[in-house]
């Protein structure tokens, strides 16, 4: 493993992400009319265990976008720690102009790509939606930096199980009803089939009034 | 001003409260050749008088394309307004890349250093953002102001009363009539010479246009549009072509009408200047 050999020049070993401990699963994301919806499970699991039942994995981010992250629970609090900073200091020049989405996806993919160039990844795959000025934008950055844009997104296993129904189902301008029932039907498949989902659902919503995350259902 | 035992230093307070290092740099941007900016709500007109300082040498270039978005003019130490614009290219490629983004002119304004010396440099910036079309003026004490005009650089005192009678129209103003006013201004500034295309540049920025320096042609054939004209500025302008009659010959009142059937394709079509 190159931590391992790396380790006595560096000073410690263990300052390294070699692996991750509590991790969440699947995020999945689609495009609708007015906005972008997300949805991901409560589920942390330690290993093999589904050990904690209630953590949100979806948190909004200033006024135009919301973050989902599946992986190492930890590392997603450091990059929400990052992020407020960075909303911060956008709010601190108060004149008018503020981050959006793209931006904010932009921001986060140059900080996993950096981290993962010193061997010190931030072990998260992110979905970044939001919507400003009425241009709706919804991307993804994994660990090592891999960033793109899609009209519907997924991490983990929802790149396998969610990502094909997507394809299949998804359309231009579904209503705020369709696209939560196309969403509950991944989610489901991935109660069934990821070992790691729990049966305890949020639904994000972004539009040009806010976000909206909704209380946990299962 | 005169010499005096505060003065020497830039970190020095005069007992009045006064940085006189700070007051010559803006002294110096009084002596460098005329620069002025105007914008209307979506577009940007910079202008300045380029002059050689011999027959033999070329013009100073003295605006400069920060980034597709923003644009920055200078009078003073063209020296240091080359570093300020280095700096802030470098600081708007560096926002571009993190954030995929243009950056916002009114986070770019705040540059100024106080190592050794104040630069002496004034700075028209004209940008766009998402909140709109702004022009900046950055002075060496570090200040910076928002304007909807202003001139600065020697002369420019006659050019801003041209544009303090006339700045409430241009926020509606269309981007020929800015540059026009641009060129009336600048006109101001020479106190008799002639303004000619060889004398002076224009660059214009605005939503759906990228920064870009009108090339001789087009300015040259804008300056002859309101000579040919007569004094009048661009409202007055727009009626006279219809009536303007034996005073000019034949061909050059034919040569205006035509100009005027063209202005607005040509300066579409208008190349930026390769420099």
């Amino acid at each position: 493993m190159p931590g391992l050999m790396l380790a006595s020049a560096a000073g410690s070993d263990s300052q390294r992400t070699l692996y991750p401990y509590v991790t969440g699963t699947s995020v999945v994301g689609i495009k609708y009319k007015d906005g972008i919806l997300l949805a991901a499970d409560m589920g942390g699991s330690y290993g093999s265990t589904l050990r904690y039942k209630t953590v949100e994995r979806m948190k909004p981010v200033g006024k135009h976008s919301i973050i989902g992250a599946s992986g190492e629970l930890s590392d997603f609090q450091e990059i929400m720690r990052y992020l407020d900073e960075l909303i911060l200091n956008d709010n601190m020049w108060d004149d008018g102009n503020s981050l959006g989405p793209k931006e904010v996806l932009n921001y986060l993919t140059r900080v996993m790509y950096n981290r993962r160039n010193k061997f010190n990844p931030l072990w998260n795959s992110l979905v970044l939606g939001g919507i400003k000025n009425g241009q709706k934008y919804l991307g993804t950055v994994s660990m090592i930096g891999v960033h793109y844009e899609d009209n519907h997104v997924a991490t983990g296993f929802g790149n396998h199980l969610a990502r094909p129904i997507l394809r299949d189902e998804w359309h231009e301008d579904m209503t705020f009803e369709e696209g939560v029932k196309l969403l509950e039907k991944c989610m489901r498949v991935l109660l069934y089939r990821d070992r790691s989902a729990v049966n305890k659902l949020q639904i994000a919503k972004i539009t040009e009034e806010g976000v909206t995350i909704s209380q946990p259902y299962s | 001003m005169f010499r005096n035992q505060y003065d020497t230093d830039v970190t020095t307070w005069s007992p009045a409260g006064r940085l006189f290092q700070v007051e010559y740099a803006m002294e110096a941007v009084k002596q460098g050749s005329a620069a002025i900016g105007l914008r209307s709500k979506t577009h940007v007109v910079l202008a300045c008088v380029n002059k050689a300082s011999s027959e033999l040498s070329s013009h100073q270039k003295k605006i400069f394309k920060v980034d597709d978005h923003i644009g920055v003019a200078i009078a003073g130490l063209t020296a240091d307004g080359r570093v300020l614009s280095r700096y802030m290219r470098n600081e708007c490629i560096n926002y571009s890349y993190t954030y995929e983004s243009p950056l916002p002119v009114g986070r770019l304004v705040c540059t100024q250093r106080s190592w050794k010396r104040p630069y002496g440099v004034g700075l028209l910036i004209g940008g766009l953002d998402e909140s709109g079309a702004h022009l900046y003026y950055n002075c060496p004490s570090g200040n910076y102001f928002e304007y909807q005009a202003f001139a600065i650089g020697s002369r420019s005192q006659a050019a801003k009363t041209y544009l303090e009678r006339k700045f409430e129209t241009f926020v509606d103003s269309s981007r020929e009539n800015l540059i026009k006013d641009a060129l009336f201004a600048l006109r101001e500034t020479l106190q008799g010479e002639k303004l000619t295309s060889s004398n002076c540049t224009i660059a214009v920025l605005g939503i759906g246009e990228a920064f870009s320096t009108l090339d001789q042609e087009t300015v040259q054939r804008l300056i002859n549009e309101f000579e040919v004209v007569g004094e009048d500025p661009p409202a007055e302008a727009a009626a006279a072509p219809d009536q303007s009659d034996g005073a000019e010959p034949g061909p050059a009142a034919a040569a205006a009408d035509d100009d005027d059937q063209e202005t607005p394709a040509a300066d579409q079509g208008a190349a930026p200047m390769d420099i």
